[in-house]
């Protein structure tokens, strides 16, 4: 952090009260702050030191950073990300190769111990991390350097958070999530994909001013993550009443009925889709008719198909490989006991025939 | 094991198995009684081949004979409601015709979910209350074994569990469904290889004792 405050930036930047008054209300309103806290954190805000993010991209598509860039709501986005904090970040910043490297050296040296280290992507370890290398460092090295120095680590989107696509099964690099590598100062899960950019920026902000805020079991900030899709879904009430959209095109699709069966996994995801929406409020995807892929939980993208009802098997093993099996085998296992059983049978037939010829015993 | 692991498990190879088993169960043992020596029966046919009693009787079993009535009736129709609530629950949810759709291509429309509910916490209640009957009633308590016990325990899990689910009791609601569907494997495994197995023999047994009868001319 430097010793400049958050307000003094805003200032700097000719930004008014009123405006930034205007940036808290939005930023305490997606965080679901009470009153009391709202006006709290606005207090902090305008003391609070201007935090050093340092962003860190490995194996990703940047659809985070892009999900980021891209927000509609590009008071709160840009304040953090151009005007108060961004000290580093290999694809938004315009200097490449050794220039670059130099200026995250001279970020994270200025602010050794106290920055917020953003991650973005997950951290290959096969093939000693040969599959992704920073300036002929790998991914592993230079992640455990720069967290190094961090004050909390924030891994962003759901590859840097569980892993994500590299970590799908067979998971060729040996993909893990920044967690598995950063063991020893707090690493906050804003896990989606990519998640939301409100989640983003209200989660550093919030750090900036209260530190590290409530998680749940899998590191993920209760504010954002607290609930399910399904919790909060608007077409809860059709899921009630059994109304279900059978094909994307139907008439339970034209009426906005419950997308369940056609794959939705709202009811095991927790994410803030429902309530803070994408694209500056506008929808979510279900709202644009299309099932939830759980996609800020772990492994994902192994859940047995984003089409397949949360109900019904993920196909482990070939159906048609398991029922003729076990048919063959039982109706084996029937003969064969049959068999036995028939055998004992005619014995005891046999017994009981020849016990019927024998003389019987005049004195018995 | 966290919640999602627990319900890739069950639905994954622990379904697998549990459907093998059950098939392969149900196979051992219709392949084992069809393919059994029958008694040959001398006697004339009474009344033609038994065929038409034996169906009969699948029917008027499933009701006491008026001699019986006063006596056991109110524990025949205890045993109607868990029976019928069981069935309600399993066919008429939603999730769960998505699982019978998968496994045989066949569905029909769902239920309410408060409708579902309702017949599952009542056959939970019957169930308890069948559970109660049975230890407290000295004929009933000599006549069970370590299967009656385990069998109730295996019916009753599913229905806690996943009333539990529906009412997002418990926490973690992916290990709470994940236990549900866990629970649900276990009783497919255990299906055949205990007296729930009478889902299915029951119409064979009738039917065969049914028969041997009418065949003698006894009103069924
Ligand atoms: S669409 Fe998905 S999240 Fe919404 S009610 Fe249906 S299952 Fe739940």
């Amino acid at each position: 952090m430097t010793d400049e405050t958050i307000r003094d930036v805003l200032t700097r930047r000719g930004l008014s009260r009123r405006a930034f008054l205007q940036v808290c209300a939005s930023v305490t309103a997606a965080l679901a702050l009470s009153p009391a806290e709202a006006a709290d954190m606005t207090k902090r805000l305008e003391t609070a030191e201007r935090p050093t993010v340092i962003y860190l991209s490995y194996q990703e598509c940047t659809g985070c950073l892009e999900s980021l860039t891209r927000s509609f709501s590009p008071g709160i986005a840009s304040l953090i990300f151009n005007d108060i904090s961004l000290a580093y970040n290999d694809t938004l910043q315009a200097a490449a190769g050794q220039a670059a490297e130099t200026a995250k050296d001279t970020a994270m040296k200025n602010a050794w111990g106290k920055y917020v280290l953003v991650v973005d992507g997950s951290v290959p370890l096969a093939q000693n991390g040969a599959y992704c290398a920073v300036a002929g460092r790998s991914a592993v090295s230079d992640l455990k350097r720069a967290a190094g120095g961090a004050a909390a680590v924030v891994a962003v989107g759901t590859c840097a958070a569980f892993g994500g696509l590299p970590y799908a099964a067979p998971n060729p690099t040996g993909a893990v999530p920044v967690s598995e590598i950063v063991r020893d100062r707090p690493v906050i899960n804003i896990s989606g994909c990519p998640p939301i950019a409100e989640v983003i920026t209200g989660v550093i902000l919030y750090y900036t001013t209260f530190g590290v805020p409530a998680l749940d079991h899998l590191h993920r900030p209760m504010n954002f993550y607290g609930n399910t899709i399904h919790d909060r879904c608007y077409r809860r009430p059709f899921y009630d009443r059994g109304m279900f959209a059978k094909t994307f095109d139907d008439e339970g699709a034209r009426q906005g009925w419950c997308l369940f069966e056609l794959g939705c996994k709202g009811p095991i995801t927790h994410n803030a889709c429902p309530t803070t929406k994408w694209n500056g409020g506008t929808s979510y995807p279900i709202e644009s008719g299309h099932p939830c892929l759980g996609c800020s939980e772990p492994g994902f993208w192994d859940k047995g198909g984003f089409y397949k009802a949360l109900s019904t098997p993920t196909g482990h093993w070939s159906r048609t490989g398991v029922v003729s099996g076990a048919v063959a085998a039982g109706v084996a296992a029937g003969l064969s006991t049959a068999a036995v059983a028939r055998a004992r049978q005619g014995r005891a037939q046999k017994k009981a025939a020849s016990a019927d010829s024998e003389p019987k015993n005049p004195t018995s | 094991m966290n919640g999602a692991s627990v319900l890739d498990f069950a639905r994954g190879p622990v379904f697998e198995i549990a459907l093998a088993m059950l098939i392969f169960g149900i196979a051992w043992r219709l392949v084992g009684i069809f393919a059994l020596r029958r008694p040959v029966d001398y006697s004339e046919p009474r009344a033609g081949t038994g065929w038409g009693s034996g169906l009969r009787m699948i029917v008027s079993r499933s009701w006491p004979r008026r001699e019986f009535r006063e006596r056991v009736l109110h524990w025949d129709i205890v045993s109607y409601i868990f029976h019928v609530g069981y069935a309600v629950a399993i066919l008429g949810y939603v999730p769960h015709i998505m699982l019978i759709r998968n496994l045989t291509g066949l569905q029909w429309p769902g239920l309410p979910g408060g409708v579902i509910a309702f017949a599952a916490g009542l056959s939970a209640g019957a169930l308890l209350a069948l559970l109660g009957h049975r230890l407290t009633s000295p004929v009933l308590r000599r006549l069970s074994n370590f299967d009656d016990y385990f069998s109730w325990l295996l019916a009753f899990t599913p229905l806690v569990t996943g009333l539990m689910a529906y009412y997002g009791i418990g926490g973690n609601y992916q290990m709470v469904l994940g236990l549900h569907i866990l629970a649900g494997d276990i009783l497919f495994a255990w299906l055949p290889f205990g007296k729930i197995m009478h889902v299915i023999l029951l119409a064979f047994s009738r039917g065969t004792t049914g028969a041997a009868y009418g065949r003698r001319g006894a009103p069924i």
